[in-house]
């Protein structure tokens, strides 16, 4: 059974603290070249392909501003 | 598969618990009290007590967990959380009640309060994070500081002939016989988030069935005053604060 | 019939507790006023009341258990001496701060330090001018009598629900120690959980059900305005609580050309005073100030024109005097004769004291 997933990051609430990057098991995410409103630099699924939805990103947020969905494929 | 095929509210497998507000939260990027405030919002969501639930901050950088979880809240003066616990409990037995302490506020300045609370057995939880710094303050020493860590009022690194050693707390009030969950955790990656989680949730349990007081230390990053950045600062801890604070259970009746 | 006991007053305070339904006791042992949590162990309330009642391990831990009992809109109280409540004072400016009902106990003795066991008046401007830090009041009660002490158990836990601040009970070692008959009140019933909710619900930790949102209770705001519109919220509190509140009791002041102003021991000492003084002819009154916040200034004030002098006597170094000063303003002559250290006068002293600092 494999699962494809996608993330949604609540940007402007974003920190940038990179704690979801190295957390993730398919190094899905990275933090954005762009800055949020406050200028952090956000996360953001750089590799949307490799996401297998399985939430450690939105765990270890600090901020929780990970949202997580997956599919059975 | 595009990710806005997958993106529908039926494939939903985490979103942000109820109890959270939607205030953004004044701590540091990377700050463990974020994860630990999350922890308890969704354990208090899974058992369904929101309306049961009266928490006590502390001073410190928690100062304002009263501005990010859905329930009753009471701000206590420094160090004395365990006092208000107690009386709060021993007049609402029925309802659950937590004590969020940092290092300073628990192991410095309320050092007495935290011990009686405990001696006396009361059926709280206690959460106390300890990042071995006073973050609020601006990154003094605290107790559990540890040696040749510099801090600001430690700045050529903390010296045992000067200020003692980095106190065990925990394993103190394990001795106690009023504390029924003694653990130390910690909330830097997936797999320690969960078991940090699962150990919130049974000092919850613990309190509904009046074991006595359940004792959550959650080993923590302050990245801001270790003066690293987030994911550095959960490396250094990983590499200096486990060894002398090591995770896992210490009691657990 | 009402039961009528001989009581200490520390007991008297005790049985009160238990009778106006308070729900929570903390506190720690301190002479001259053990006797009030000893009783409270004693009578055992929790059987019968449910009251819970608490050693604590400090006077700190016990005003903050106090703390944390208010915000759960319970009556609970505690009780302590001169030392005991300089810890305190920390959580008392804090309850005051976060608006938080609760009856405190000062049985005052010599000071200052360790002091003595011996009674004294010296915690007046702790009590009344604030002996925390900020811009507060409490309200204070002096009983002169242990049915005082009785009484104003239960008038105490009414005027700090009703203003929502903490509100204490100033006695002295010697009236906390004395043993006079007490009458004991009818009995009121401990709130249940659900009146407080419905009464308190709006503001205490009770648990958030789901139509509000949650309760904080905090004396923290870091904008200096906001902070600055809690305090004025304070402020007019207290001048309410001074238009409404006064209370005092008088003797033989109709036809007074001279006044003494005493609370606590000291105006039942001064009772001896006015007598010895209306025997020698002396036209002598004594205006007992039953709260001394609010201070019964419009009271003195009305006195004024029928007034040659006062005198105000106190067991310590001269404090509530200047509050009579404060309201006298300079239109007749202020005397002040004290003890100190828990010595006390006799009601000879006191009038020869009058008759010298007055060409008597």
């Amino acid at each position: 059974m494999a699962f494809k997933g996608a993330i949604v990051v609540d940007t402007e609430k974003c920190k940038g603290c990179g704690v979801c990057v190295v957390n993730c098991p398919t190094q899905t995410i990275a933090l954005s070249k762009k800055v949020n409103g406050k200028g952090y630099p956000f996360a953001y699924m750089e590799n949307p392909d490799k996401c297998t939805g399985c939430g450690n990103c939105a765990i270890v947020c600090p901020d929780t501003v990970i949202t997580v969905y997956k599919v059975k494929i | 598969m595009d990710s806005n095929e997958i993106i529908k509210p039926e494939n939903l497998v985490y979103q942000k618990s109820k109890v959270l507000t939607d205030t953004v939260m004044h701590y540091c990027p990377g700050c463990s009290h974020g994860v630990v405030h999350k922890l308890l919002a969704e354990v208090i969501d899974e058992m369904d007590i929101q309306d049961k639930t009266i928490g006590i901050s502390p001073v410190g950088c928690a100062v304002f967990a009263y501005k990010y979880l859905d329930i009753d809240w009471q701000q206590a003066a420094h160090g004395r959380a365990p006092a208000l616990a107690t009386a709060t409990k021993r007049l609402y037995p029925d309802k659950y009640v937590f004590a969020y302490q940092g290092d300073g506020d628990l192991a410095s300045i309320g050092t007495a309060e935290i011990i009686h609370a405990c001696n006396r057995g009361e059926n709280i939880v206690v959460i106390f994070l300890n990042n071995a710094i006073y973050g609020m303050t601006g990154g003094q020493m605290a107790p559990t500081t540890l040696l040749n860590m510099k801090t600001s009022t430690t700045p050529y690194g903390r010296k045992a002939e000067l200020n003692g050693y980095p106190l065990k707390i925990t394993e103190l009030v394990a001795q106690l016989e009023g504390t029924c969950y003694v653990t130390r955790q910690a909330v830097e990656n997936p797999a320690n988030v969960r078991k940090a989680k699962r150990a919130i949730r049974k000092a919850f349990e613990n309190s509904a069935q009046k074991k006595g007081t359940s004792f959550v230390e959650i080993v923590a990053a302050c990245n801001s005053n270790w003066k690293m950045p987030p994911v550095e600062a959960n490396t250094w801890m990983e590499d200096n604060m486990f060894p002398f604070y090591p995770l896992g259970d210490i009691k657990d009746r | 019939m009402a039961e009528k006991l001989l009581k200490k007053g520390n007991e008297a305070i005790a049985l009160a507790a238990i009778r106006y339904g308070a729900d929570g006791y903390f506190g720690y042992p301190i002479t001259p006023q053990s006797e009030v949590m000893e009783t409270l162990m004693e009578e055992m309330p929790w059987e019968t009341t449910g009251m819970v009642v608490l050693q604590a391990e400090s006077e700190t831990s016990s005003i903050n258990m106090l703390y944390g009992g208010a915000c759960c809109g319970k009556k609970v109280m505690t009780s302590s001496s001169s030392p005991g409540i300089s810890l305190m004072c920390e959580g008392i400016s804090y309850m005051a701060g976060a608006e938080l009902p609760c009856l405190l106990v000062n049985v005052i003795r010599g000071g200052p330090g360790l002091g003595t066991i011996q009674p004294a008046q010296g915690d007046y401007f702790q009590a009344v001018k604030g002996g925390g830090h900020g811009d507060y009041k409490i309200i204070v009660l002096a009983p002169a009598s242990v049915q005082e002490m009785y009484d104003f158990v239960g008038i105490g836990f009414e005027l700090a629900f009703k203003y929502r601040i903490p509100t204490m009970i100033l006695s002295d070692g010697a009236i906390g120690q004395m043993m006079e008959k007490v009458e004991l009140r009818d009995p009121v019933k401990r709130l249940t959980d659900q009146e407080i909710a419905e009464k308190y619900g709006h503001w205490a930790t009770v648990g958030k059900p789901a139509n509000r949102k949650g309760n904080i209770i905090s004396s923290l705001s870091l904008a200096a305005s906001e902070m600055e519109a809690i305090n004025l919220r304070l402020q007019e509190k207290y001048r309410t609580i001074e238009k409404n509140e006064i209370r005092f009791e008088k003797t033989m002041c109709d036809d007074a050309e001279y006044l003494l102003v005493a609370f606590g021991s000291s105006s039942r000492i001064c009772e001896g005073t006015v007598e010895i003084a209306r025997e020698k002819g002396i036209r002598l009154g004594l205006l007992r100030p039953i709260t001394l916040f609010p201070y019964p200034t419009p009271v003195i004030q009305e006195m004024l024109p029928q007034l040659k002098g006062i005198m105000s006597v106190e067991l310590n170094s001269g404090q509530m005097v200047e509050d009579v000063r404060l309201a006298v303003n300079g239109a007749v002559p202020v005397a002040f004769y004290g003890r100190m250290g828990g010595s006390i006068f006799s009601p000879e002293e006191v009038f020869n004291a009058f008759t010298e600092k007055f060409n008597l």
